[in-house]
């Protein structure tokens, strides 16, 4: 096989776009702004990945996948490069995305506040929805749920506890 | 200046292995509460907040080997140092205590790290400022679950309120150790690369008074104020912690999993 790396970027951003986060399968490793970069060189390619959260325990099941995802369309040579900075926002995140976070039972992150504050002690910020019946009548239960990105709703209208994804 | 004199490096890693040591230790002794938190949204919450730290404190480390260069990766840092080489504060490593002391402890040390962060992120170490910026945002999340918190306990029943009040008296003393700056935080941030962490108590302290002020908590007085961590010289506690946290990689060195 020849050193050279037959796949444009963009090529190789679509076959990424086919790896799923292992805990929100719903969306791609491209969608969740995991991806930063892809580097084409005679050597093969680098794919640029951040963290979501610092001991996201899904961060080498990612990294295999990708390596594992591009073996298959051919290219052998992968390299799995992490860089902490821009430090990861739900902000990369598209409204398509979120539009099918929603679909999928998570209630997808409102905009990330940016108050000078020190520390609010109280939350704030737009009225969550459930994504099952759409009511704004909920309550976070817990900032904290079963991943290090998602918190534990609660809507008081159809009684369904539900999964926020945060907003950081 | 052309390159960081070696002086300024050795500064660096110690300066690195403080905020790593701190980061896993603080995580390893919450992880101690997994499946044993008074309810279950709790248990969950303590292992979210331990997992960022552990999550912390493993970059802090890689970052303190990498600019060590002498070939320690952060398993090898976290599990083949000794008690003497663990550059903690004291207060990370005391036991976990009842619900009450985890949390105080929690907010104390919270409270600090998000004044630690918000500076380390325009470090210029272009690593430790993107390592800063993104724990920033978890630490946020870690001061207003403990805050609301010490809130709730401190304004609860008479039972939590004693409880709370007691824990705060108690960890009161390990808290001066926190802004105690040597040569090794004079270094470091005169390089502009760490933080002069005396420069952090009088904002660590108007924050945490308004909190023990809300909570009907009482601030405590004077007291003497421990300290050693920083020099390896540890209490008796961190050995037994380390003797449970290191078993598994020294009994099977190189092992994989």
């Amino acid at each position: 096989m020849s050193a050279g790396v037959a796949h444009t970027r963009a090529e190789i951003f679509e076959i990424l776009d086919a790896v799923k986060d292992p805990e929100v399968p719903v969306l791609s490793v491209v969608e969740l702004g995991v991806v930063r970069d892809v580097e084409i060189d005679a050597h093969g390619v680098t794919v640029v990945i951040t963290p979501t959260y610092s001991g996201c325990p899904a961060m080498k099941v990612i990294e295999d996948d990708i390596v594992a995802a591009l073996h298959e369309h051919g290219i052998p040579q992968v390299t799995v490069r992490t860089t902490y900075s821009p430090a990861w926002t739900t902000d990369w995140m598209s409204d398509e995305a979120k539009r099918k976070l929603e679909a999928y039972g998570i209630a997808p992150p409102g905009a990330v506040a940016r108050d000078d504050e020190l520390v609010p002690l109280r939350r704030r910020g737009a009225p969550i929805r459930c994504p099952y019946c759409h009511s704004t009548n909920t309550r976070i239960e817990s900032e904290f749920g079963s991943t290090a990105c998602k918190a534990i709703c609660y809507c008081a209208d159809c009684r369904q506890p539900f999964e926020l994804f945060k907003a950081m | 200046m052309t390159a960081p004199s070696t002086r300024t490096s050795d500064a660096f890693v110690e300066y690195l292995l403080r905020l790593g040591d701190d980061r896993l230790v603080l995580g390893h002794r919450l992880s101690e509460w997994c499946g044993h938190a008074p309810i279950l949204e709790e248990d969950i919450a303590l292992a979210n907040i331990a997992l960022d730290l552990v999550g912390q404190g493993t970059m802090l480390l890689k970052l303190a080997g990498e600019t060590e260069s002498k070939g320690r990766s952060e398993d090898a840092l976290a599990y083949f140092r000794d008690t003497v080489d663990y550059r903690n504060a004291l207060i990370c490593e005391l036991p976990k205590g009842d619900f009450g002391v985890t949390i105080v402890r929690q907010f104390l040390v919270s409270v600090f790290s998000v004044l630690q962060w918000e500076r380390l992120a325009s470090s210029v170490n272009e690593q430790l400022a993107g390592i800063a910026a993104k724990a920033l945002k978890e630490c946020r999340y870690h001061v207003r679950h403990a805050g609301e918190w010490v809130i709730m306990l401190g304004d609860g029943t008479e039972e939590s309120h004693v409880r709370a009040q007691t824990a705060l008296d108690d960890l009161w003393r390990f808290t001066g150790e926190l802004f105690l700056a040597d040569d090794v935080d004079r270094s470091v941030a005169k390089e502009g690369l760490g933080v002069d962490p005396s420069q952090l108590e009088t904002a660590w302290r108007s924050q945490v008074a308004d909190v023990v002020r809300r909570a009907t908590l009482t601030m405590p007085g004077d007291v003497y104020m421990q300290r050693g961590g920083r020099e390896g010289r540890h209490t008796e506690h961190l050995g037994h912690m380390l003797a449970e946290m290191q078993i598994v990689a020294r009994s099977h060195p190189g092992a994989s999993w």
